[in-house]
């Protein structure tokens, strides 16, 4: 039977933070029913397209997936369990804003099996915090933290930027520490990026925005990446890091290009040579819902050539690389006939290590990536 | 002997300074005499190229017949023949004004006489036409006509008195402009029964009927089926049609003396139907031709290459199509190691080589790169001989350079007093010198300064333009040349030299040129995995030197399901961006970086 990996999107906040440019709402508290209802039929109609698949990771993403009641949670699981063939051994996770979350909804989510919590952190200084447009505080995080350890929670990750407004590399090697000092599971470590759209655009342009310089910025990830390995996290994903057998399994569904659902607003798929989008719209979801069609706004079909370029530039992420005789295994054909000349140029220029088994970034390849992919598209 | 057909005829042109509503005028005689109804009228008819209508000028001269039924109870045949406006076409104006014998002088009634004005009317006195003023625009709030009458009276010498007071955009006072035409501009002079001759005004070829020959017919009759001679090359060719441009090609039986239109007579190159030529019956010649244009002469010349090197087979083919409509466009073959093979090409003036990039980029979808223009120089060299060039990177080693000589222009600027110290201050810097300075009226002024011809080029006329809100006009004649100091500026990135950014300049401007160059090049030129000095430099002394750093980081922090399509189509675009540049060595140049140098920021 075929794998595939389920995500969910919840698209409410309690409020949005200034760099957000992700699919979600605050205020939109009195339409949260009616969405939960829509999410349904659309599993409904995945119900017949994944007849053939079983389901080995879901993830409840968001906007805020804590921030909604936790009967809506409880809902959701037990018709995803009544219409989909679900693994026995599935990785599930949710998104959890610290400031969000309760001994109840907690209950929930243990109950239905949710077996992996991704908390967003991003800072521990407060003033930072608040700069974001965070509802929480390092005491939410830390109050909230326990609560996890105590309810026998085993595999946490914790969200956390740099290259912050008014961050010093003190400010983010200090976080990392107390992170690091509680042990958890998974670190994700991003460097903030300005996205239109977002109220930190609008003030970057103003230059209301003290952001680190460019070489502040790539101190503080080579330095967050040297204090993570020091402390056991394997760097596994340009931004990721984990314990030992830690590594997000549906997110590496992501970066082997592996079929993927997204179900709800915004989200995307990636099944049967295709590649597609959801509206971003209430409306037009609820509408195309109404009418038992899938509400796609974009598709791409996805050709052969095409699905070994995004395999090459998604795979790349990973720091141990692309294993040539996985690309041999899925594409009957040599990775060095494909790409050749290509990977030859990118060696010469120190962004890329091409040896027997493996193609993978060097550490100027981390930093220069995106002129990677560029020449495998 | 002058029929009474004959006498019912008027050939005329406008002419006007650029944006005084000539085209506007020229659409509004068509609609008074009834040649296309109000449904078919685009605005101005007679300009039928996009790139003209944007700009509000007329490039290619046009020609239209109309039929008048004046108050004298008579009908009357007008043959209109539009002439381009700007200053860089004179050579066009005085193509289309040979065939008439008059001209209407447009002046706006706000504005006033300007430059072209000037320029124009005197190319219209020199082919002793008789001149029509009118004072168009009253219905402007800030028209002030009586003293615009009073201005033409005064600079030019023409009786205003019964000048038509009009607008040609409301449609006033059109009929009395129709009237001055019957009756001021004389009729064609001329016998039907004189042996053939005719002036080859224009000329283009049709894919269909071959070559078209614009005439006007000063002798004789000319009509289907009769054999041709053309008189500069004694070719000979059968006539397979003569008719009216209405405006639309309308075919009729013949054209006698004093009539304007086409003939086709199956010639296969345009180069048969020279313009300027004549044209006269190959069994019962004239004996001699009429006497024709002088040959246009180049004034400012640059490089044009493909934008990328598998077009460079059609960007010659269009540069060969646009010569055959355009004497004044001259091109040859050329390479550059940073641009690779191109054409050198050369331009009547500075608008002409827009307007030919332009066309080159709309009209046949080519994406090109010029470099910046050159003027051309005299080198008297070491060794007595003197040579001329046009290209910076033909110029000799100053070792074996005995001097230099550049060409100077006769400046004429028209503007408000109020900008007199800006334009000064302007032409001072463009090493401008001072020649006098006369009151149009209180508040206007002709300045008229020398200037190198190498400055007027480099943006010259924006500059005059946003220092004078666009008030100023201006208009240039080469006086000669002038020996000069003038250096060779180079532009070298990561330490190669790019001929293609290769400038003449004077001595005492080459500082400040390498400084405003290489600190726009830094801000061009995308950062690499290594940093790249961009350097200015005279011979081997570098004058000016700016960095690009090295790139740090291009990165994609997260990617996950959802971000893929979108992270794509940015990469996509980023990778389209890097298509479009030039490899220079190791380093990528971006095609803007190649209009850096074309701009001289005055700021």
């Amino acid at each position: 039977m075929k794998e595939v990996a389920i995500y969910i999107h919840i698209p409410f906040c309690e409020s949005k933070c200034y760099y957000c440019d992700f699919c979600s709402y605050s205020n939109q508290d009195n339409i949260v029913d009616k969405y939960l209802k829509y999410l349904k039929i659309e599993i409904d109609i995945y119900s017949h397209i994944l007849k053939d698949y079983v389901v080995k990771t879901i993830f409840i993403g968001g906007g805020t997936p804590s921030y909604i009641d936790a009967k809506y949670i409880l809902d959701i699981f037990n018709y995803l369990n009544k219409r989909l063939k679900l693994h026995n051994a599935m990785e599930i996770s949710i998104e959890i804003n610290p400031k969000t979350l309760n001994k109840e909804k907690l209950t929930v989510y243990k109950d239905v099996g949710i077996n992996r919590l991704s908390l967003g952190v991003q800072s521990l200084d407060d003033t930072i915090l608040s700069k974001l447009g965070r509802i929480h505080t390092k005491k939410d995080f830390l109050e909230t933290y326990r609560l996890l350890r105590n309810n026998g929670f085993n595999n946490i990750n914790v969200d956390i930027m740099f290259n912050l407004p008014n961050q010093s590399i003190k400010d983010v090697i200090n976080t990392l520490n107390e992170v690091i000092s509680l042990d958890v599971e998974h670190i994700s470590y991003y460097s903030l990026k300005i996205e239109e759209g977002t109220d930190f655009y609008q003030m970057n342009k103003r230059s209301q925005l003290p952001l680190p310089n460019e070489d502040e910025e790539r101190l503080m990830y080579h330095k967050g990446i040297e204090l993570l390995e020091d402390s056991r996290y394997k760097h596994y994903e340009i931004s990721n890091f984990a314990k030992k057998g830690y590594e997000c399994k549906h997110n590496m569904f992501y970066w082997t290009v592996k079929p993927y659902i997204g179900i709800g607003l915004s989200a995307h798929s990636n099944i049967n040579q295709q590649r597609y989008g959801n509206t971003g719209s209430f409306k037009d979801y609820f509408n195309d819902l109404d009418n038992l069609k899938l509400p796609v706004t974009h598709r791409e079909i996805i050709d052969k050539a095409t699905e070994m370029s995004e395999y090459m530039i998604l795979g790349l992420r990973l720091i141990d690389g692309i294993k040539k005789n996985n690309f041999k295994d899925r594409f009957g054909i040599d990775i060095n006939k494909v790409f050749e000349d290509k990977l030859k140029m990118l060696h010469s220029k120190s962004l890329l290590i091409n040896n027997s088994h493996t193609v993978k970034l060097t550490t100027k390849g981390l930093d220069l990536s995106n002129r990677v992919f560029m020449e495998l598209l | 002997m002058v029929n009474d057909r004959q006498k019912r005829v008027r050939n005329f042109s406008i002419i006007a300074h650029i944006d005084h509503g000539k085209s506007t005028l020229a659409d509004r005689l068509i609609q008074k005499t009834g040649l296309l109804t109000e449904r078919e009228m685009k605005e101005q008819v007679l300009d039928n190229m996009d790139l003209e209508r944007e700009r509000g000028i007329t490039i290619k001269l046009q020609t239209t017949r109309l039929i008048y039924k004046a108050n004298d109870g008579n009908e009357y045949i007008f043959n209109l023949i539009d002439t381009p406006g700007h200053v860089d076409f004179n050579y066009e104006v005085s193509r289309s004004l040979a065939a008439c014998e008059g001209a209407l002088l447009v002046v706006d009634a706000a504005q006033g006489v300007e430059a072209q004005t000037l320029a124009n009317v005197y190319l219209a006195i020199d082919q002793d036409l008789e001149i029509v003023p009118v004072i168009n625009k009253i219905d402007l709030p800030s028209a002030r006509p009586d003293e615009v009458k009073r201005e033409v009276e005064d600079l030019i010498g023409l009786d205003c008195e019964d000048a038509p007071l009009i607008s040609a955009k409301d449609g006033i006072n059109i009929d009395d402009v129709l009237e001055n035409i019957v009756q001021k501009i004389p009729a064609p002079k001329g016998s039907k029964d004189d042996p053939l001759k005719a002036l080859i005004f224009d000329s283009f070829y049709d894919s269909y009927k071959g070559v078209i020959a614009y005439i006007r017919v000063m002798e004789g009759t000319i009509k289907q089926g009769m054999k041709i001679q053309l008189m500069s090359t004694g070719k000979k060719f059968e006539v397979t049609e003569v008719g009216i441009m209405a405006p639309q090609k309308v075919a009729i039986d013949q054209l006698s003396a004093g009539d304007v239109g086409y003939v086709t007579a199956s010639m296969k190159n345009v180069r048969d139907a020279k313009v300027g030529d004549t044209i006269t019956d190959a069994l019962k010649p004239t004996e001699k031709p009429l006497p024709g244009y002088k040959n246009v002469v180049s004034m400012v010349y640059c490089g044009i290459y493909p934008a990328e090197g598998e077009e460079y087979n059609n960007v010659r083919d269009a540069l060969e199509k646009l010569q055959v409509n355009d004497a004044a466009l001259v091109f040859e073959p050329e390479t550059s190691i940073a641009l690779g093979f191109g054409f050198r090409c050369g331009f009547l003036g500075l608008l002409h080589m827009e307007i030919i990039q332009e066309r080159l980029e709309r009209e046949f979808d080519l994406s090109i790169i010029t470099t910046a223009p050159s003027v051309i120089y005299k080198i008297k060299k070491s060794d007595g001989t003197e040579i001329l060039i046009q290209n910076p990177t033909n110029l000799p080693e100053p070792s074996e350079t005995e001097y230099m000589e550049e060409p100077i222009v006769n400046l004429n600027i028209m503007s408000p007093t109020e900008y007199v110290g800006a334009i000064m201050d302007l032409c001072q810097k463009r090493r401008g010198i001072f020649k006098d300075m006369k009151y149009l009226e209180e508040t206007r002024v002709s300045i008229n300064y020398e200037m190198p011809l190498n400055e007027v080029i480099y943006d010259f006329f924006d500059a005059l333009k946003s220092k004078t809100r666009g008030y100023a006009s201006m208009d240039y004649e080469l006086k000669g040349y002038k020996r000069s100091k003038l250096v060779k500026l180079d532009i070298l990135i990561n330490k190669e030299l790019v001929d293609a950014f290769s400038l003449i300049v004077h001595e005492e401007t080459a500082y400040e040129r390498g400084r405003v160059i290489t600190e726009k090049l830094k801000d061009v030129i995308p950062r690499h995995q290594f940093s790249i000095p961009i350097q200015a430099s005279i011979g081997s002394k570098i004058i000016a030197r700016e960095t690009v750093r090295a790139l740090k980081k291009d990165v994609l922090a997260k990617c996950y399901g959802g971000d893929i399509t979108r992270k794509k189509k940015l990469l996509e675009k980023q990778k389209e961006g890097k298509k479009r540049m030039r490899q220079v060595g190791n380093v990528e140049v971006p095609q803007e970086a190649f209009l850096t140098v074309l701009k001289y920021d005055e700021n």
